[in-house]
Parts: C-alpha cells; sequence; structure tokens
C-alpha cells in the first residue's frame, strides 16, 4: 500500500530520533569511561600497558565501524550471549567511541607541558596534587573542544546501525521511504534531523573553544 | 559454547574477497582524486572575495558534515530517482562518497593554502627566485607537507567508509562479507574475516604513506 507523507509520519520519525539520541549517549558514556581507561593505560609509565593500548587502539580505528557492528551482531550469540540490535549496537559503539576519546585525551594530557609536573615539584606538591590541581585542569580545558566535536561523529555512526536492523533515524526512514514511496523527502527530512543535533553541537564545541581561549 | 568455527569454510570465496579488495581500493582512489579537486574549488570559494560564493561554500561543507554518509548516500540513490536522474549503484557510491569528502578535503586544503604566509611569498621574491620557483619551493611544497597527515588520515577513513556503499549493493569488499555470509550462513567467520583484511588494508596503507613521507619530506629537505 502506498499511502501519503503525513504529519504522523514525521513523529515518527522525531520518535526514532530519539533512539539515535539514546544510543549516542550511551555510546558516550560507556564509551567514555573505557577511553579514560584506555587513555591512562596508554601513558602510564608501563610498557606492556602502553602497547595494549596502542594496539586497541589501531585495531578499532582500522576497521570499518560496519564490521565491529556485524561482529558483535553475529558473534555474541556464539558464546552464549543472546543479544538484539540494541544490545550489539550499544557494545559496538561504545568500543568504537572509546578508542578515539582515549587517543583525544591522551592528547589532551600530553599537551600540558612536562614542565607543568617539573614546576609543581618545585613548589613542594605531591604527585597527586600535582595531577589534580595543576595538569588536569588544564587537559579538560584543552579536551573540551575535540570532545564534544567526537560527539557530533558519534551521532552520525548512529545511523550504521540502521544496517544491523536497528531502529533508530535512517532505519525509520528506510521503513517509511518504503511505505510512502516518497524516498528523496522522507531521507531528506532524516538529513535536517541529523544536521539539528549535529549543528547544535559544532556550534557548542567552537564556543566552548572560545571560552577555554579566553580563560588563558 | 558449542558452536564449532570453520574459517575454513570461507576458503572457497578467496576470489570473491580479492575482487572486492580490488573494487574498495578503487573506489577509495578515485573517490578522493575527485575529492580533492571538489575540495580545491571549495576552498578557494571559502576563501574568495564573493559573499554569495562564500555562502554556498560554506552551506555545502556545513551541510555534509552534520549528516551522516549512508543518508546522503541514500538520496543520490534512493532519492534522486524520483526527480528523474538514475544512478547505477557504482555510480552512486563514487558521486555521494565524493561529495562526502570533498567537504572534509575543503577544509584540510584550506587550512594548508592559509598556512602559508604571504610574507614568505615575499622573502622568496626577495632572494630572487622567479614566480615559479617560488610557488615550486614556498608555497606549494611546504603547503603540501604541512597537510599530509590530515590528508593521510582522511585516506584511511574514506578506505573504512567504503564499506558504508555494501549497503547499496556495489560489490566492495563488505559486500563480499554479506555475500559469503548468504552462501555459506557462517556470519561470524565471514565478517570476522572481512573486518581483519580491512585492517590489514589500513596496516598496509599507513606504512605506505609514512613511507612516502619519508621519502619525500625527510630524506631530502627541501623546505
Amino acid at each position: 500500500m502506498i499511502r501519503e507523507l503525513g504529519p504522523n509520519d514525521i513523529v515518527y520519525l522525531l520518535e526514532a530520533a530519539r533512539w539515535t539520541v539514546a544510543l549516542a549517549v550511551i555510546a558516550m558514556v560507556a564509551g567514555g569511561v573505557l577511553g579514560l581507561v584506555v587513555a591512562v593505560l596508554r601513558i602510564v609509565s608501563f610498557k606492556p600497558a602502553n602497547w595494549i593500548a596502542i594496539g586497541y587502539i589501531n585495531i578499532v580505528q582500522g576497521t570499518p565501524l560496519l564490521g565491529q557492528l556485524f561482529i558483535f551482531f553475529f558473534g555474541l550469540p556464539l558464546f552464549g550471549i543472546q543479544v538484539g540490535a540494541w544490545e550489539a549496537a550499544a557494545l559496538a559503539l561504545s568500543i568504537n567511541a572509546s578508542a578515539f576519546f582515549g587517543e583525544i585525551w591522551r592528547g589532551s594530557l600530553q599537551s600540558v607541558s612536562p614542565r607543568q609536573w617539573e614546576a609543581g615539584a618545585a613548589l613542594g606538591l605531591s604527585y597527586w596534587q600535582r595531577l589534580t590541581s595543576v595538569i588536569l585542569p588544564q587537559a579538560v580545558r584543552i579536551s573540551i573542544a575535540p570532545t564534544v566535536g567526537y560527539l557530533m561523529q558519534l551521532v552520525k555512526d548512529t545511523s550504521l546501525t540502521a544496517l544491523i536492523g536497528f531502529i533508530e533515524l535512517t532505519r525509520a526512514s528506510q521503513i517509511l521511504s518504503a511505505a510512502t514511496f516518497k524516498p528523496l523527502q522522507v531521507y531528506g527530512l532524516a538529513a535536517i534531523a541529523y544536521f539539528v543535533i549535529c549543528f547544535s553541537l559544532s556550534r557548542l564545541s567552537e564556543q566552548l573553544e572560545k571560552r577555554t581561549h579566553a580563560a588563558r | 559454547m558449542n558452536y564449532n568455527f570453520r574459517f575454513n569454510a570461507l576458503l572457497p570465496y578467496t576470489e570473491e574477497i580479492i575482487r572486492g579488495i580490488g573494487v574498495t581500493l578503487q573506489l577509495t582512489c578515485l573517490t578522493m582524486a575527485i575529492a580533492l579537486v571538489i575540495g580545491l574549488f571549495v576552498a578557494l570559494a571559502r576563501m574568495s572575495g564573493n559573499r554569495a560564493l562564500r555562502g554556498v561554500a560554506r552551506v555545502y561543507v556545513e551541510g555534509i558534515r552534520n549528516t551522516p554518509l549512508l543518508v546522503q548516500l541514500f538520496i543520490v540513490f534512493f532519492g534522486l530517482p524520483s526527480v528523474g536522474i538514475r544512478l547505477d549503484a557504482y555510480l552512486a557510491a563514487i558521486i555521494g562518497l565524493s561529495i562526502n569528502v570533498g567537504a572534509y578535503a575543503s577544509e584540510i586544503l584550506r587550512a594548508g593554502i592559509q598556512s602559508i604566509r604571504p610574507s614568505q611569498i615575499e622573502a622568496g621574491r626577495a632572494l630572487g627566485m622567479t614566480a615559479g620557483q617560488t610557488f615550486r619551493s614556498v608555497v606549494l611544497f611546504p603547503a603540501i607537507k604541512a597537510i599530509y597527515p590530515a590528508l593521510a588520515s582522511q585516506f584511511v577513513l574514506l578506505l573504512l567508509a567504503t564499506s558504508v556503499v555494501s549497503s547499496l549493493g556495489v560489490g566492495e569488499l563488505f559486500h563480499q562479507a554479506v555475500f559469503i555470509d548468504s552462501r555459506t550462513y557462517r556470519s561470524f567467520e565471514a565478517y570476522t574475516l572481512i573486518t581483519v583484511t580491512y585492517l590489514v588494508l589500513t596496516l598496509a596503507v599507513r606504512a605506505l604513506f609514512s613511507l612516502v613521507y619519508w621519502l619525500v619530506f625527510v630524506r631530502r629537505p627541501r623546505a
């Protein structure tokens, strides 16, 4: 049955967009926690830990997200873990995000000059005091803009979960496009919805960047 | 766990996988070449004195960078036929990918062009270099050196992103995984093998880019 594109369909797309946002938020939180571990493993002065982190980052960033999604979707059930598209999508995106967060935060930590450590030591601060009141405040400030910038990438990446059948914005557009046979309008609407989410994030990133520069 | 992993079930499909690698590399190189041309024009448009031209270029770059590649590909492949533009999957993939990467390339090229200060060109001229020599050794060579790492990582990102065009039915590497899966029902093995193949490809491409960088910019420093 081919039918017209009506206001209900726009509501349907917006409801699906909630899943896009939910997936991005989950990947941000879980990927963020794991990414922190990756960043720490990457910079501690213990070579095997560095190698593990470097290997992890290279594997995740050297393979397509689409492949990671399919491996989790088909692979986990073989190990007796029953997953649907939703769990596989959340897991693959979180792991993918953790490698990128790890790299961003490692860069931020290392961009604080080592002289700051020395200066802290010269002032008689302990290692912990130097880390929490000298290094981290500067590193966090440096990392805010690229972190928010990456969130934009994460929102766009959630569209690939449509290909394992998770019903978010892109998959909902496919379904709606098949029902109404108005692909140009439907995918156009989806593009606008993504644009609104991502453009807000990129403006936020720009503003945070300006603010962090003003603070210096 | 009582599943027997049988990677050797994939052996009869070696030919398909090799063909897939070929199509993926072809898509990547062709797209990169077209995207660099688009990117150069868009970068120049964004720096031009004409307000309207700057505006159009900015809308293009922001529009592309804030929407997912998959949706862009769907608009080109499934959307355009409703306004009478019918493309086969391979052509739609090349067009969609090029338009996408062109926006990112324009930002990289703009940064490269802006990294050259006008005073350096004046300095080149003052040293008695001809206009051509100045352009080659003072503008072009340092600009390429400055953006080389960004372009190299864009190339790797593109190589991975081409996997998305499998959803249009283009017979590249990832599509071969879908094909082998449909023939053997060995989903996990097929997708794992293809994903590892991508890893090998990206590591090889990165090594090649590092080698070229060393040969061109390190061994014989001219800039």
